[in-house]
């Protein structure tokens, strides 16, 4: 059973934290996501849920309390966007290392300056080092499905790894359209309860979490932290084809349209797959054999998955809703590499777009694409929408 | 080196059991050694009320009985507040050998 509802992107998350029910929500409500703490202390005003909601006085101590709830062995949640993310920051790291499984909603929005609350993805892909798991979401539904999907994938004892589930801010946040939601029933048996590790409350197994590791065992910790990373894919396709067994709706780690037979493929991430998409088509009738590949895994980056979609076409354009500034682009920069140890070599465009929020239209993913058709190729960083 | 774990054995999530004190050998930090010259000793005990580690042996009848090096810092209160100078403080790398 499941009932659908025309819904955003934020009442996506909120409704999907409603239906798991943490045992723990910090959050410090921040511009785009702002709706999802305001939503779910509804939810807690109204008896919905038993979560004990912290409201804190910054995300600092968001992220702080959720993370000593979370190695406490409690479920945990939060949500936040750019600049919140920004000073969270201190602690994403140890969080990842002390292996707790938060789930966080994280809605894209360009970190400042200038002040700026629209969509890019310079908040999470500062964070792309922290040690979480990146998912990207392209819509509404696929944020609600990836909340609950996040639960089972980071709490797996194989992994016990936090999880930024990545939606654009404002496009998808705000964006009101049909999603299907499970039933509250099937949620929890999907998810189950979490059966922490090392639990702070047990005290009959007392342990201590983050004691001085200097010269002799930082960096044995760090490669145990690898090892996680190493069997998230493995997780999250046993977790995503549960999933699809239930719900019919299936996310493989990149998503590919129409790339088979293309000879031109453009590799994106988030909302702006859609116009992509519908430029594909487009120019598919126009007798170009193009295609879209979306990054929805970006952390663990799935290198053989990419390489698979990606071996056989002429050329390649990857956009980026980020820039690193004074280096070619975070996205760019991985697949190259992940091509070039595959042995491929593709001439492949770098693209950055959309930055605050700067619409993405199908004509900017036509632009890219009439590179490739016109072999126009360089390893110089091109701009789409930008105004000379 | 060799008595340190390797990464595949260790805790995970930087965990280590917790215990109390007792287990932490506070001594590795020590750079001088409080040695006793029992001789010069009249057993006033200063040095035991005054170490903040626990670390000067004392029997039930109230005599020194010497340095717990399992847990001395090396700070060297002991041996400022001895009144008979009976505790001597010296380098570690006089010890090394031993
Ligand atoms: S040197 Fe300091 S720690 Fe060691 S026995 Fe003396 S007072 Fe105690
Ligand atoms: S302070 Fe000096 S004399 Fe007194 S008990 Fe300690 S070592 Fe002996």
């Amino acid at each position: 059973m499941s009932r659908k509802d025309i819904t955003s992107g934020n009442w996506a998350v909120a409704e999907a934290m409603r239906q798991i029910n943490p045992d723990v929500v910090a959050a410090y409500p921040i511009t785009p996501s702002t709706d999802i703490p305001m939503r779910f202390s509804e939810f807690v005003a109204d008896g919905l849920v038993d979560t004990n909601l912290v409201t804190v006085e910054s995300e600092h101590s968001a992220i702080s309390a959720c993370l000593a709830a979370s190695v406490s062995g409690a479920r945990v949640m939060t949500a936040s966007s750019a600049n919140g993310v920004a000073l969270m920051h201190e602690i994403f790291p140890i969080a990842a290392s002390y292996r707790a499984p938060i789930v966080f909603g994280l809605v894209n929005r360009s970190l400042g300056a200038p002040i700026n609350i629209h969509c890019d993805h310079s908040d999470s892909m500062a964070e792309r080092d922290s040690g979480w798991i990146h998912i990207y979401c392209e819509d509404g539904q696929e944020v609600y499905d990836t909340m609950i999907m996040g639960v089972r994938i980071a709490e797996h004892k194989d992994v016990l790894l936090p999880v930024f589930v990545c939606q654009d801010g404002f496009i998808t946040s705000h964006c009101f359209e049909p999603v299907e939601f499970m039933e509250d029933d099937e949620v929890q048996a999907f998810i189950g309860e979490r059966d922490p590790l090392f639990p702070l409350l047990d005290i009959d197994n007392p342990v201590a979490y983050g004691s001085l590791a200097l010269t002799d065992y930082y960096f044995e910790i760090k490669r145990q932290q690898v090892e996680a990373m190493k069997h998230v894919e493995r997780v999250y396709k046993e977790v995503a084809q549960e999933f699809a067994k239930k719900t019919g709706r299936d996310y493989p780690v990149v998503d590919t349209y129409r790339t088979d037979d293309a000879d031109h493929i453009i590799v994106i991430m988030s909302s702006a797959a859609g116009a992509a998409k519908d430029t594909v088509d487009s120019l598919r009738e126009r007798g170009h054999k193009v295609g879209c590949m979306r990054i929805r895994l970006f952390r663990p980056f799935p290198a053989a998955a990419i390489v698979d979609a990606l071996k056989d076409a002429r050329s390649i354009a990857v956009l980026d809703r980020a820039a690193s500034l004074g280096a070619p682009a975070p996205l760019f920069t991985e697949i190259k590499g992940a091509l070039y140890d595959a042995g491929i070599h593709i001439p492949t465009n770098t693209y950055v777009y959309g930055l605050g929020g700067r619409d993405f239209f199908p004509h900017n993913a036509e632009e890219a694409f009439m590179d490739l058709i016109n072999n126009k190729m360089s390893p110089e960083e091109r701009y789409l929408g930008l105004r000379e | 080196m060799s008595s340190l774990k390797g990464w595949k054995d260790l805790p995970l999530a930087t965990t280590v059991p917790a215990s109390t004190s007792e287990e932490v050998q506070t001594g590795q930090w020590r750079s001088m050694r409080p040695v006793w010259n029992e001789a010069e000793c009249i057993h006033c005990l200063q040095c035991w009320v005054q170490c903040p580690d626990n670390s000067i042996k004392a029997s039930p009848e109230g005599k020194m009985t010497g340095i717990e090096y399992f847990f001395c810092k090396g700070c060297g209160i002991c041996a400022a507040v001895c009144p008979k100078k009976a505790i001597d403080m010296r380098p570690e790398s006089e010890f090394i050998e031993q």
